[in-house]
């Protein structure tokens, strides 16, 4: 029996020919990867169970991004650890205040991560990089602690789901689209423990930036990891960014599938998760009597550059509703840079939004663009669950960046392609 | 091994930010954290829970973050044990690599009441509702994993692996 293109990569990791699904695997870890919320606790299991050097500093990546620039004295105390082992151990991708971005937009910007990899990391979105051909997962601080000591974890072998794509997105459709209509079809749990391999004509189409949204949100899925092929897209990307050699690797024709299932990208409208759960999608078009407070444009899922163009593209020369909040955050010190460069963050300050320094901060409820009560948001995030941006009863509306941004326009939920 | 308690009981699709909501997660202490557990979806949770009282959910429990302070939490107020039909993958990874013993079984979770007396043998498997005297089997982990478990989470078992090279 053939292998999936997951299958391939865990089974070269495990030093094996063949895998199957369910099999468990001990698998060797090209990056191990924390923040500064996962990371202090790594490291308190890494230093209780005894280990006095990591397996090799140079496939260790610890980004402060969560809370950072700290907003108070216990997520300070808590960078200031994850500083501190960074510099005892010599950790070569250790990114600080200045040079950090999102993890998830920043290890594939910098080429810490790359095709045929094999990476875990101690956050739940670490499943982006399969946008690269890579399988990338996320796991819990223990894991970070073991792997940092032996570099290898132990997986399951995932089943799949395979996801045919064709044709191509519509204008201000994007890859966030895709998958919060993915979700909206299989559920939260629609693809629990398995991977979503992507495949077919449509993949062709689709921007780096839109694949590592789409596989930013395989975890919403339930997922264990989201996958693209490696084809001339991934290829440019990777070229003069990667820092280490990428692997290509191959589905075999008779890889085994549980579930096939196909998209035409052309059908596609911009679409919108309600809370509390990503799976409840509408489109955006039917949104118009939800009146809102704020908008967030930025996180791991949508922070990237194309983000940050197709929300200047609708927000250029006009002003945002009178009643919203805009909040903008690129999501790497690059793409912050790249906005001021191209007159972009003039034009987003010029229509009455704010432009932060990269930082999750608001997506997890962290701090800066929290809510009160009875509020309402649209973000460009990837989750809103009861609380997930502050008050038990605040409301997230989950959408792209081109949604987002015709929202603040109009105060209320807005199909961007009415603006 | 054995627990038993009073059953704490939750829908489908518990996520990590109601178990522990991200405003605390600048704190790894386990006991500041087990006394924020569940507030946003239950108040009383923390007010109430007595050692070894239990917890039943639903599809995906722990769906969300990464977030080991989840299971942590739900460890250190007490609960000694999880009962849902199926368990977000992060979140049962965590759980057995820190020590909290999580069961899947759709069945005892439909049928066992908030408030019911539940013991689990967790040599067996078998959930008993000791209100109703219903049974329920649970699925049993795979040998890999309950190597993991007898040696006390997973840095433990990779330090007696280490050890005995």
């Amino acid at each position: 029996m053939g292998m999936t293109l997951t299958q391939k990569i865990l089974a070269a990791h495990a030093g094996l020919d063949q895998v199957k699904a369910g099999q468990l695997i001990n698998a060797k870890l090209d990056i191990v990867l924390g923040n500064d919320i996962t990371t202090p606790v790594a490291i308190n299991e890494f230093e209780k169970a005894g280990f006095d050097s990591v397996f090799d500093k140079e496939h260790i990546a610890i980004v402060l991004d969560h809370f950072v620039p700290n907003k108070d004295i216990k997520s300070a105390t808590q960078s200031k650890q994850c500083r501190t082992f960074a510099n005892k151990y010599d950790i070569l991708n250790f990114y600080d205040v200045g040079q950090m971005g999102i993890e998830h937009a920043l290890l594939p910007e910098k080429g810490i991560v790359t095709a045929g990899d094999c990476v875990i990391g101690a956050d739940s979105h670490t499943c982006t990089y399969g946008a690269l051909g890579a399988f990338s997962t996320g796991v819990g601080s223990t894991d970070m602690a073991a792997g940092m000591a032996t570099g290898m974890a132990w997986f399951k072998v995932p089943a799949a789901i395979r996801f045919v794509l064709t044709g191509s997105l519509p204008e201000r459709v994007s890859g966030k689209d895709l998958i919060l209509s993915i979700i909206g079809q299989i559920g939260v749990d629609g693809a629990l423990y398995k991977s979503m391999e992507f495949t077919g004509p449509g993949v062709a189409s689709l921007s780096m930036d839109d694949r590592l949204c789409v596989c930013n949100m395989a975890i919403e899925a339930g997922a264990k990891n989201g996958i693209f092929p490696v084809d001339d897209v991934t290829k440019a990307y990777l070229q003069g960014r990667s820092q280490r050699t990428p692997v290509y690797y191959e589905a075999d024709p008779d890889a085994e599938y549980e579930q096939t299932i196909e998209i035409d990208l052309s059908k596609l409208v911009p679409t919108v998760s309600y809370p509390h759960l990503p799976e409840n999608t509408h489109p955006a078009s039917e949104g118009s009597g939800i009146k809102i407070d704020q908008v967030v444009i930025g996180s791991c899922t949508n922070g990237r550059l194309e983000d940050m163009e197709a929300a200047y593209n609708i927000l250029k020369g006009k002003h945002i509703a009178k009643e919203v909040r805009g909040i903008i955050i690129p999501a790497t010190m690059a793409v912050y840079k790249e906005c001021i460069r191209r007159g972009w963050t003039e034009a987003f300050i010029d229509a009455g939004c704010i432009v932060s320094t990269p930082t999750c901060g608001p997506c997890l409820g962290g701090y800066m663009g929290i809510l009160a009560e009875g509020e309402r948001c649209v973000s460009t995030t990837n989750r809103n669950f009861v609380g997930r941006m502050g008050h038990v009863k605040s409301e997230v509306y989950l959408a792209s960046p081109a949604t987002a941004a015709a929202s603040a326009l109009t105060g209320t939920i807005t199909d961007p392609r009415t603006v | 091994m054995n627990a038993k308690g009073h059953v704490f009981k939750y829908p489908d699709n518990v996520d990590t930010d109601v178990i522990i909501p991200a405003r605390y997660l600048n704190t790894q202490d386990a006991r500041e954290l087990a006394s924020h557990c569940m507030e946003d979806i239950d108040k009383d949770f923390v007010r109430k829970v007595q050692p070894g009282d239990v917890m039943v959910g639903g599809w995906n429990f722990g769906c969300g973050s990464s977030r080991e302070h989840a299971p942590l939490c739900i460890k250190t107020s007490g609960i000694s044990v999880v009962i849902a039909k199926s368990f977000a993958r992060i979140f049962y990874r965590n759980s057995i690599n820190i020590g909290l013993p999580i069961l899947e079984c759709e069945a005892a979770a439909d049928a066992i009441q908030a408030g019911d007396l539940v013991s689990v043998d967790f040599d067996t498997g078998v959930i008993t509702d000791e209100t109703t005297g219903a049974t329920f089997q649970a699925e049993p982990f795979p040998p890999f994993i309950q190597e993991i478990i007898a040696a006390g989470g997973l840095m433990n078992s990779i330090k007696a692996k280490a050890a005995n090279k």
